[in-house]
């Protein structure tokens, strides 16, 4: 496992070998030999183009519910009042949701510091905030259990839906199922590699970019969230 | 996880077993094979049961057991098989196995372990599909378009078990489309070897390479409109389901989308079209400039033309959607970029010819394969035109026409191409050469018995014999004359069909009892000739990795012996050549 970087004094045979400048040295630079993202890791480039096919995933997703929202002709159930939670009396729209879009959001905050303490190799900081990152993605995972048992109660199903149109059980379990999916997925990740930082099997190879990949993972099913939160329920 | 550079020396994931080299193998060349022979095996299951339904469309009620339930889903069956389980995988998962990491000089693909996991799930998906035959009410009949609600609702052969063992197949070859997908990309994008630029890559290697980054994008819609109609069966939603009458009973859905499904299917759809056409330019392309012995016309504009096919392939999908009632605005949109993408494509077929112009043709096996190739996608191409233009599309929608055009152009042609790249690359993985008689028979009896097909499908169409029916009498508007015409198609579609085992007896026996081919017996210049070794071991490149100093298509160079120069020749080895060819020359000009 050698490091990534190129070895120095490599005769280069390349025929871009003269920098040109704008838009020719970008083109000439991304054509050149060997690989097209400078220090780029194999692992690093194969999650970015994988998370660029799962946008198209979720969009599909995200777009196959706007349609059907417009197509059904029963009315849509109103996002706000299917989704509040009456704590103390008073009943407070969305709080719930609120509460779950900021615990997940929290959690790309200690990812994102997991993986500035891997690049110093602090092993044990790595791990615990690793380790937080996915207790913070079971958190969300559980409160959408009770979200989705919450649902069920007031009978609410993939195939029918006492508060209006069908389409809306059936695009709300579909659509949080696929992502809860995901967020699931990925508090195994994060929890395996935790384990893996604090084993010292990284600092062995000398190599932790695996934290940084997990991260890239872990902010994607964020920011899909986001588009999920925006679209489902605040439209 | 490995995420080293590539290894110069050491080779990763050696394989020590029969278990290991052969069947969990690692190896990108192994998969490759895996892949190929899974992809053929499947592609003859469909060739079987096109003949079954041209036996019923030419000589009706021949067959004793083909009723309208049968042919329906043999029809299925057969597009689904001949796209995506045969085309797209013999393509990406075959070729692009095999020729990627060859091409760019690596020693393996990016990640080998997921590569293998990429065949498995490939497999898998397969065993899932032909699991359909055996169900109760056999696989689904739907058409391979697999539209609702007809795909799902009773009446169409399959409802029961038959669309969900389809359904769930597509879901696990997508999941396997993509492992191998991203490995090809990455492989591509970052394992390449030195001095090997972007530019400097094969076309082949272009192609493919377009073609796995559109599977990338363009298989989520498919696997999307997978989950929610397995949804709509299975939970009862009503995503793709209108209110609707069913057999006198109305249904318990309402208020879906059917044309939500049209277009999610055809977002994938149409890519798709290209994810089998482009590696097939890539491969022709390279199949051309070395058997011409000419460098390929116009590289970067083939390149560019590559790269702009792909990008516009995702804006035409709705092409296909003309008459689905969608808004007649689209038609105009859609119209227009089906016209834009002609382009591009056109401009390849130029450079195809005018590489072919003064070249110094060599009418081998795979050339007279690339060459038919270019006639049957000119063929196919222009009657795109006729039905990318909505207002003649209406009335040959549905049509013989349609089913002549496509097979003509993702048929056929690319069809030619992957009989053209086995008979080119078979030496280098089994170092030895297909049989030439045969294969000049295959060839013959291949491209004029496809033209027999598919040449009176056209008239069949502008006649208005619709597609998609069991069967033909008693029509008013087909005139009897159809009837002769589609026995005659039928004949020749049997003689097609029986020829492949020419082939298949050509691959199985050449490749223990064919001539030895050496090294390199096209005297082609791109990288997996210049394999230390034919065909290459594992990790393909011995102690080190090859250099590259040049493109790949340096054919019939003035003024040395050889009429190619390899891309691993330096320039001052060139120069070397050079000099070596001039003392010769003055030594045999001295007497």
């Amino acid at each position: 496992m050698a490091s990534h970087a190129p070895t120095p004094g490599e005769p280069s045979p390349s025929a871009l070998s003269s920098p040109a400048a704008g838009w020719q040295g970008i083109a000439g630079d991304w054509a050149s030999d060997k690989d097209a993202f400078k220090q780029v890791p194999w692992g690093k480039a194969m999650m970015w183009i994988f998370l660029l096919s799962d946008t198209f995933v979720f969009t599909c997703f995200l777009t196959g519910y706007m349609s059907v929202r417009i197509s059904t002709t029963v009315p849509w159930p109103n996002p706000s009042e299917v989704f509040a939670l009456t704590i103390g009396g008073t009943e407070i729209p969305l709080i719930l949701i609120a509460i779950m879009t900021f615990v997940l959001i929290s959690s790309s905050g200690t990812m994102a510091m997991a993986v500035n303490f891997a690049y110093r190799r602090d092993r044990r900081r790595t791990a615990a905030l690793m380790l937080a990152t996915a207790a913070f993605g079971l958190t969300f995972v559980g409160m959408q259990a009770f979200e989705w048992s919450k649902l069920i109660a007031e009978g609410v199903r993939p195939w029918a839906n006492p508060m209006g149109a069908a389409q809306f059980g059936a695009s709300f379990f579909m659509i949080t199922g696929f992502h809860g999916l995901h967020v699931s997925i990925g508090v195994l990740y994060l929890s395996i590699v935790a384990l893996k930082v604090l084993r010292g099997d990284y600092e062995r190879a000398g190599n932790y970019q695996i934290v940084e990949i997990a991260g890239l993972y872990w902010h994607f099913v964020d920011l899909v969230w986001v588009f999920i939160f925006a679209f489902f329920y605040l439209w | 996880m490995a995420y080293a550079e590539q290894a110069e020396t050491a080779l990763l994931h050696e394989p020590k077993s029969f278990l290991t080299r052969y069947i969990w193998s690692q190896d990108h060349k192994v998969i490759a094979i895996q892949y190929s022979l899974t992809a053929i095996f499947v592609g003859l299951i469909a060739l079987v049961l096109s003949a079954l339904m041209r036996m019923q469309i030419g000589f009706p009620g021949s067959l004793e057991f083909m009723d309208a339930s049968t042919y329906y889903q043999a029809m299925t069956m057969h597009g689904m098989i001949m796209v995506i389980y045969l085309l797209t995988a013999l393509f990406l998962g075959g070729f692009g196995n095999y020729l990627i990491p060859l091409m760019v000089g690596s020693r393996d693909m990016v990640f080998p372990y997921v590569n293998m996991l990429s065949y498995w799930f490939y497999l898998l998906s397969v065993i899932v599909l032909l699991a359909s035959f055996f169900v109760p009410g056999g696989p689904t009949g739907a058409g391979w378009t697999l539209y609702p609600p007809q795909a799902i609702t009773q009446g169409s052969p399959g409802t029961e078990w038959g669309i969900v063992l389809m359904l769930v197949s597509l879901a696990i070859f997508i999941v396997a489309a993509t492992m191998g997908g991203l490995n090809y990309v990455t492989t591509v994008l970052q394992a390449r070897t030195h001095g090997m630029t972007l530019l400097r890559m094969p076309l082949s290697v272009w192609g493919i390479f377009m073609a796995s980054i559109l599977a990338l994008l363009a298989f989520p819609a498919l696997f999307v409109s997978a989950v929610m109609m397995l949804f709509d069966k299975l939970l009862g939603t009503s995503f793709f389901m209108p209110a609707i009458i069913s057999m006198g009973q109305a249904l318990d859905h309402q208020g879906g989308s059917p044309i939500l499904f049209q277009h999610l299917f055809w977002f994938f759809g149409h890519p798709e079209v290209y994810i089998v056409a482009l590696p097939a330019f890539g491969l022709v392309s390279d199949l051309i400039s070395t058997h011409a012995r000419k460098n390929i016309f116009g590289y970067r504009m083939m390149v560019w033309a590559i790269v702009a096919i792909g990008v516009l392939s995702f804006v035409v999908w709705a092409h296909h959607m003309y008459v689905s009632g969608m808004n007649p605005y689209f038609g105009f949109f859609f119209a227009t970029t089906t016209l834009v993408i002609a382009v591009p494509t056109a401009l390849k077929v130029y450079n195809w010819v005018l590489t072919l112009w003064r070249g110094d043709i060599h009418l081998t096996v795979p050339m007279l394969f690339a060459l038919a190739f270019i006639v049957t996608f000119l063929v196919g191409g222009l009657t795109g035109l006729f039905l990318g233009n909505v207002i003649v599309d209406i009335p040959l929608s549905d049509t013989y026409f349609v089913v002549a055009h496509f097979h003509m152009v993702m048929g056929v042609a690319p069809i030619l191409v992957v009989f053209g790249a086995i008979y080119h690359w078979f030496p280098k993985i089994t170092g030895r050469l297909l049989d030439d008689r045969l294969g000049k028979l295959h060839f013959w009896i291949t491209f004029l018995g496809t033209y027999a097909i598919y040449f009176p499908m056209h008239y069949l169409g502008f006649l208005g014999m619709p597609r998609r029916y069991y069967a033909y009498e008693n029509y008013a508007f087909i005139p009897q004359s159809a009837q002769d015409l589609n026995a005659f198609i039928t004949v020749a579609a049997l003689i097609v069909g029986v020829s492949q085992l020419l082939f298949l007896f050509n691959l199985f026996w050449s490749a223990f009892r064919g001539k030895p081919a050496g090294s390199n017996p096209w005297g082609a210049t791109s990288l997996e000739w210049q394999t230390p070794d034919t065909p290459p071991v594992h990790g393909n490149w011995g102690a080190k990795l090859p250099v590259v100093h040049r493109w790949a298509y340096d054919y019939s160079v003035p003024g040395i012996e050889q009429d190619f120069v390899p891309q691993t020749v330096s320039d001052e080895e060139l120069g070397r050549m050079r000099r070596r060819a001039g003392e010769t020359q003055r030594a045999d000009a001295k007497p």
